[in-house]
């Protein structure tokens, strides 16, 4: 089958898709938004909120590169042998790889995916070949230059058996006004491979996001997520999910949300256990700021024996006015399974703030000393340089605060 | 170097310290001891500055200049430091983080604080625990040592002890003993230290020492005498004394 015949298979299914709500979120009229290539130009003028997500234009120490503008593809680049990174484009004029094509994420699973799929233009492909180890990372950055667009990329990455790969995203827009980015993101983590996916996200207070991600992970395969939202946005809402699919396969989920202004977020993943002894755990941060509203939501399904899950969900309240509500779900569908979770929410402690006055810093420095203490999570599997440089995005969130 | 008139302080609306007047010379370690509840620690927290501690009346002399007005981080700032008898758990900050952040407030430049610290961490016994979150799982002894590498690092002059001692091991003791003693060898320092059960006193050298019954200072004299006669005695013997001197 090729591309052609597969699409028109799916797109009665879309079709029918196009009215149906997310179960969670902000429910969007897609109608007020375009879905077209776009007439964006290159990412000249966006140098600098590409630096803050990640992206080195220079690519030093990366292995690869993608530059998405809109809809268009603007660069890609693959540095080493046994590693493809190309626009999808591209990639699905060879018929093997439609076997990863809109697989792990059904076309219609609501009103988003079913719009990324009528009106799919591109995406990135990166795919490791079985055995190669990948050390620098693949960039990949999308950014959203014309406004009233829909942004919906098609994004699928492969790591073979036994092979390794970092790949970070960043995701910018250049301008105020509104927007719509839905990111399609299927992964699929071959047996004893390894894919640590690092996503920053710096959109605008008009920007509507709505990334789908679902990664199937085979035997004893590990997925790492880091997720780091740092801007205000007008909504977002994803629930992505990894599916631990073969025997001892792993995952590390984490997220960091800030709440700022009047953003309106729902997030959560899920941690689908699906095969005997596979584990794993999400990790959540999420700061309430201004008059900012977020779901933080995590659910950890146990379905094999011999499976274990954990969850830590907290969050810290800077502002009277923002809301944060943590909504952790554990779902045993077997005896011999072991999950747990833990949630808190609250503000700053009366009793550390003094402390830390009493060591001699302002108020201002002693609520940023405590709130980078909050942020700080393990940040596990990444490069040294990768691992350096989320900490400094870190550091920069918690100083950004102000109180 | 600090003088207290007439002090009245309040937590809550619970009247804790009813009129305490104290002198503290310099080059001096002062002992207060006293049963608990008797308003040791919300004397030094007052002394320091500690908005939830409320001083009613009275006032507070610092080198000659009245601070009962100023907030605490002015206070901090003149030289007075206060080292905790619980501090609290910071998850996710560590302890060589907020070292170095303590020593850089101090205006020194990254490689002076790094020396002072390692200095400190020496003395104190702190090398294996830097990378740790400050207090988090933390024994009973590690947390006295880091709480006053902390303060010392801090360099104040007026040094303000809470309980160094309390839930500390022999050995344990002599290491903080020393550390406090080195401490205040140097030029123009001087301490208030207080100590529940005394153990302390045979590492450092005070000059004076103070008991505290009911938020008022009921007896003041030799500290060696003192700490054995409460040790034989407790604080019963005291509350005699006071009740002898009315």
């Amino acid at each position: 089958m090729n591309l052609e015949e597969t699409r028109k298979i799916l797109k009665p299914r879309a079709e029918d898709a196009l009215k149906k709500p997310a179960p969670y979120g902000l429910d969007l009229d897609l109608s007020v938004f375009k879905l077209e290539t776009g007439f964006g130009a290159g990412i000249e003028g966006s140098e600098r909120i590409l630096e803050s997500v990640g992206i080195d234009l220079m690519e030093r120490n990366r292995s690869g590169s993608y530059y998405q503008v809109d809809n268009r593809v603007v660069y890609s680049s693959a540095k080493r042998s046994g590693l493809t990174v190309k626009p999808l484009s591209e990639a699905l004029e060879d018929s093997e790889n439609l076997y990863y094509y809109w697989k792990a994420i059904p076309v219609d699973t609501d009103k988003y995916t079913a719009a990324a799929f009528l009106g799919e233009k591109e995406g990135y492909f990166i795919k490791v070949d079985e055995g190669v180890n990948v050390d620098t990372p693949v960039q990949a950055c999308l950014l959203l230059r014309t406004p009233g667009l829909i942004q919906a990329p098609h994004n699928i990455v492969i790591v073979g058996e036994n092979s390794k790969l970092h790949v970070i995203t960043g995701c910018a827009a250049m301008r105020e006004e509104a927007g719509l980015h839905i990111g399609i993101s299927e992964f699929y983590v071959k047996k004893g491979g390894t894919l640590t996916f690092t996503m920053i996200h710096s959109w605008g207070k008009a920007i509507h996001v709505r990334p789908r991600t679902v990664a199937h992970i085979e035997e004893g395969g590990v997925f790492i997520s880091h997720y780091i939202n740092t801007s205000p946005v007008s909504s977002l809402q994803t629930y992505p999910v990894a599916n631990l699919k073969g025997k001892e396969s792993r995952a590390h989920l984490l997220s960091i949300i800030m709440g700022r202004e009047s953003s309106q977020i729902d997030i959560g993943s899920v941690l689908e256990l699906s095969a005997p002894s596979s584990s794993g755990e999400i990790l959540s941060r999420t700061i309430g700021l201004d008059n900012s509203v977020t779901v933080a939501r995590a659910r950890i399904v146990g379905n094999a024996p011999g499976v274990k899950g954990h969850v830590e969900c907290k969050g810290l309240l800077l502002s009277n006015e923002s809301r944060i509500d943590a909504v952790p779900e554990l779902e045993a569908r077997m005896q011999d399974v072991q999950l747990t979770h833990e949630a808190a929410i609250g503000r700053i402690a009366e009793e550390e703030l003094i402390y830390l006055m009493a060591r001699g810093f302002s108020e201002e420095e002693a609520k940023s000393i405590i709130v980078r203490g909050f942020l700080s999570v393990e940040l596990t599997g990444l490069p040294e340089n990768l691992a350096k440089y989320l900490e400094n995005i870190l550091d920069s969130l918690a100083a950004l605060i102000k109180f | 170097m600090l003088y207290l008139k007439g002090l009245l302080v309040e937590l809550g609306s619970k009247t804790v310290i009813k009129g305490v007047d104290l002198q503290v010379n310099r080059g001096k370690l002062v002992l207060l001891m006293g049963p608990n509840g008797s308003g040791k620690s919300t004397l030094l927290h007052a002394i320091v500055g500690d908005k939830r501690y409320r001083i009613v009346s009275g006032s507070l002399f610092f080198d000659g200049m009245e601070i009962t007005g100023l907030t605490m981080e002015e206070r901090v700032r003149l030289g007075l430091g206060l080292g905790f008898q619980f501090p609290p758990r910071l998850k996710g900050v560590r302890l060589r983080s907020l070292a170095l952040r303590i020593l850089e407030k101090r205006g020194l430049p990254r490689d002076e604080a790094e020396r002072i610290l390692e200095e400190y961490s020496r003395l104190l016994r702190m090398e294996g625990l830097l990378e740790r979150d400050f207090n988090v799982g933390f024994s009973g002894g590690e947390a006295k040592r880091a709480e006053l590498m902390l303060t010392l690092i801090q360099n104040p002059r007026l040094l303000l002890l809470d309980e160094p001692d309390s839930g500390v091991d022999v050995e344990n003791l002599a290491i903080i003993g020393s550390a406090i003693s080195r401490y205040l060898s140097s030029n123009g320092k001087a301490s208030i230290l207080i100590t529940h059960t005394g153990y302390i006193a045979k590492h450092v050298k005070a000059s004076e020492a103070h008991v505290l019954l009911d938020g008022r200072i009921v007896c003041s004299g030799d500290p060696e005498e003192m700490v054995s006669n409460i040790m034989e005695h407790g604080f019963e013997a005291c509350a005699n004394c006071r009740r002898a001197r009315r």
